[in-house]
């Protein structure tokens, strides 16, 4: 826009604000707000309606309206929950609460496996290798075309028909695999393993500074140092440091099988996984197509110009074909991870215990329909934004930065 | 050199017959797709080893070792014992034979139950002749139309010497397929609306309105829409007022459907060029005919695409609507494995279903990609 040549629809349309309004049908103006008025009046008018109706309703049902009920015992059971909980003091606010971390949990560790799994078979329908581009296509092809709640039930009665823990699938003594779920072993928690947790956190953050001192150096004097020697010392080492000074503890709780069942070790419930596995295989089959079309998108001449600097096939992967996909990856890849989270919400279907089946628990026990259907929607829209919120930012951080 | 020059003359002819094995034939295709490196060898055989395991042991499982009927007794009632000593080994297809016209059908008069099966052909014959380009012109409204009232004429009955069937008697395929094809068919034109609502420029209110609308919407499961139509839709109406519970669940697919379409819209509406709305002012047509006329036709057609793949996504969300209770094609899969008889059959169950759910989405896939190639061919030209 050099300024000069001013389109003069754009001119009336700045200047419209100024322009007397007149009060004739004939006026664009005029016919904006009315039509806006006519509108948004009719809007305010079936909400008012609908709000009476509500409040008749519940009136004559005896409901009082309010979230007084979250601190009354809530007295549901639940199955699995990160924070203590008993079912014979704690309040519905707790109860809600545990449905969202349970939410949480699983949303998060869907998205982290459906993005690995998904970028492997993405990237394996580009495979020279025709049985392995065919085989992922044939995966992709079908799961997207069953219904998740389909196949959540369908794995759901799998992992039901597994055998008794007495006959369990196993892997060595550690992991077994029956009907009442994934028993793993778990390890005995020592002080010395948060140190050494947080050895880790020091040794990412110094590993990030020194990155950046590197490429400001390199930018300055041309000369690059090497980074993953100082990386591996400080992500390893550090952490691997501190924790022999302070002993080495490391001991297993061994899952053991005693009479019907199993005691100690971790357990992962059928409910849990038959929800996760679901999750990660349908998303996964989404985002292998995203990540191949990202790639796709990038053009052939990018990398033969990179070759054609004598780089690296890994470089040119880094360094050019990668930022570039990303681009095109980041804004389906986030409503993808979007999805999952919203998907996740299938869980009361198959008795996993997440926010949707507890508040659902909850506005049967307590008749307090509204504000348990606000709170899933308030939930749900607060992950939703913030999730959009960091993949926005994080996509303006890869954006191509225009002149 | 020109050893080899000296061979090739010599070859000449035969080599113009036929290439060598190295370059063209199934020897070269072999080499250049599946044993290209040591890597790709590797993969080959590995994944030809594991999908030569499956195979064989589905068919195994699915043919050979399958139990395709079992014995009744006198009372009627089957003898699965057969198919519980297979269990692993065998499938269970007597349970399909057994129990198919329960789950394509629900509880609908078991005598009447050619009903339904004319309506799912009549939404099959809908769905084909929407899908022909011939008769993209505005003619294809009045088949909807016509169509819809038949199926609701069969469905419910009550008219023409047919008895009356309420929809709580309704379930199966004909429920996914009406919540689907109601569900687009009001969902659309409103989707069409709130897109150009969230464009305009005119009117600001209306615009914050349609972005509400679609932000809100988009940001929750359609699980809380539905819980919503089932809990709280009946305290939204007057009192004495009960909207059954088919058209609560198809209100809350159709709200849902529209938000999400309304964006594949927008997408649409914002990759037409900007001359062609001018032009239409320029011509000094109103809103409503330029809207009409220049703008929505060449939208929309850019967005086939995207809009059949939302179709697809929305046939597969309608199976959500078991989880308030509704029988559609899947809580029938369900119904039929609650008998205590055929209880842990699932896996055979769940395949039909999924069999069913594939040829519609198949299809549909399908469809839009030869669609997509068919209109990016004209675009090019």
């Amino acid at each position: 826009m050099s300024g000069t040549i001013v389109d003069p629809r754009m001119a009336a349309a700045r200047a419209a604000p100024k322009r007397r309004l007149r009060l004739s049908w004939s006026d664009p103006l005029f016919r904006a707000i009315v039509w806006q008025v006519v509108i948004i009046g009719l809007a305010v008018l079936l909400a008012w309606y609908l709000i009476g109706n509500t409040n008749r309703n519940l009136a004559a049902r005896h409901i009082a309206t309010g979230f007084a009920f979250l601190g009354r015992v809530a007295g549901i059971p639940i199955g699995e929950s990160l924070i203590p909980y008993n079912p014979a003091v704690d309040t519905f606010g707790r109860a809600l609460l545990i449905g969202v971390l349970n939410t949480l949990e699983v949303s998060a560790i869907g998205i982290v496996a459906a993005t690995i799994i998904g970028t492997l078979v993405g990237i394996g329908r580009l495979s020279g290798n025709w049985l392995l581009a065919r085989l992922t296509g044939f995966y992709v092809e079908t799961v997207r075309d069953i219904p998740l709640l389909l196949q959540l039930l369908f794995w759901y009665a799998l992992l039901h028909n597994l055998p008794q823990p007495r006959q369990s699938l196993r892997v060595g003594d550690a992991v077994f695999l029956s009907n009442r779920g994934l028993k793993l072993p778990l390890l005995n928690w020592e002080p010395a393993h948060g140190w050494a947790l947080l050895a880790l956190v020091a040794g990412a953050v110094g590993t990030v500074l020194w990155n950046r001192h590197v490429r400001r150096r390199q930018e300055a004097t041309g000369i690059r140092s090497p980074v993953w020697p100082v990386a591996l010392s400080l992500l390893i080492g550090l952490p691997l440091a501190v924790w022999a000074l302070l002993g080495a503890p490391l001991s297993w709780d061994m899952p053991a099988l005693r009479g019907f069942n199993f005691q100690g070790g971790g357990t992962i419930s059928p409910e849990f996984f038959a929800l996760l596995l679901g999750l990660v295989v349908y998303t996964a089959a989404y985002i292998a197509e995203v990540v191949r079309s990202g790639i796709q998108a990038v053009s052939l001449g990018q990398r033969e110009a990179g070759s054609a600097l004598g780089l690296h096939r890994g470089t040119i992967l880094r360094r050019i074909v990668l930022p570039q996909a990303l681009r095109v990856i980041i804004p389906p890849l986030t409503s993808q991870y979007l999805n999952l989270t919203k998907n996740s919400s299938l869980a009361v279907a198959i008795g996993f215990q997440d926010v949707v089946s507890i508040a659902n628990t909850t506005l049967n026990q307590t008749g307090q329909a509204i504000e348990g259907i606000a709170y899933i929607m308030a939930v749900y829209l607060t992950i939703s934004l913030s999730i959009s919120a960091f993949m926005n930012w994080y996509n303006n951080h890869v954006a191509l930065v225009g002149r | 050199m020109s050893q080899t020059a000296a061979t090739a003359d010599k070859g000449y002819t035969a080599a113009r017959e036929r290439p060598p094995s190295s370059v063209a034939g199934p020897v070269a295709w072999l080499r250049t797709n599946l044993f290209s490196s040591w890597l790709s060898t590797a993969v080959t055989l590995l994944l030809g080893y594991l999908i030569l395991r499956v195979v064989i042991s589905f068919i195994s499982w699915a043919l050979l070792h399958a139990i395709w009927s079992v014995p009744y007794n006198a009372q009627g009632q089957p003898d699965t014992s057969a198919c519980i000593d297979a269990r692993g080994i065998g499938a269970c297809w007597a349970i399909i034979g057994n129990k198919y016209r329960l789950i394509l059908f629900g509880r609908y008069p078991y005598a009447e139950q050619w009903r339904p099966a004319i309506c799912v052909v009549l939404f099959l014959a809908l769905y084909v002749v929407s899908a022909i380009r011939a008769f993209w012109r505005p003619v294809l409204v009045l088949i909807w139309i016509a169509a819809l009232a038949v199926i609701g004429v069969l469905m419910w009955g009550g008219t023409l010497g047919l008895r009356y069937v309420p929809e709580d008697e309704w379930g199966g395929l004909p429920i996914t397929l009406i919540l689907a094809t109601f569900g687009l068919a009001f969902a659309f034109p409103l989707s069409v609306l709130v897109a150009l609502g969230r464009r305009s420029r005119t009117l600001p209110a209306v615009r914050m309105l349609c972005v509400l609308y679609v932000e809100l919407i988009r940001g929750v499961p359609l699980i809380a829409l539905l819980f919503m139509a089932s809990v709280m839709f009946p305290l939204f109406m007057p009192e004495g007022v009960n909207v059954n519970k088919l058209l609560r669940a198809q209100i809350a697919i159709i709200l849902f459907a529209a938000a999400y379409l309304a964006e594949v819209v927008r997408g649409g509406l914002q990759a037409l060029p900007k001359g062609q709305a001018e032009a239409a002012d320029a011509l000094g047509l109103s809103y409503w005919q330029k809207t009409g006329v220049i703008i929505l036709p060449q939208a929309l057609r850019l967005v086939i695409p995207p809009l059949v793949n939302t179709f697809i996504g929305f046939f597969k969300d309608t199976s959500l609507v078991l989880i308030v209770g509704m029988f559609d094609l899947l809580m029938m899969g369900k119904v039929a494995l609650s008998d205590p008889p055929w209880q842990s059959f699932s896996t055979e169950v769940y395949l039909m279903l999924a069999v069913i759910y594939i040829a519609f989405c198949f299809a549909m896939s399908k469809y839009s990609r030869g669609l997509e190639r068919e209109l990016g061919r004209a675009h090019r030209r």
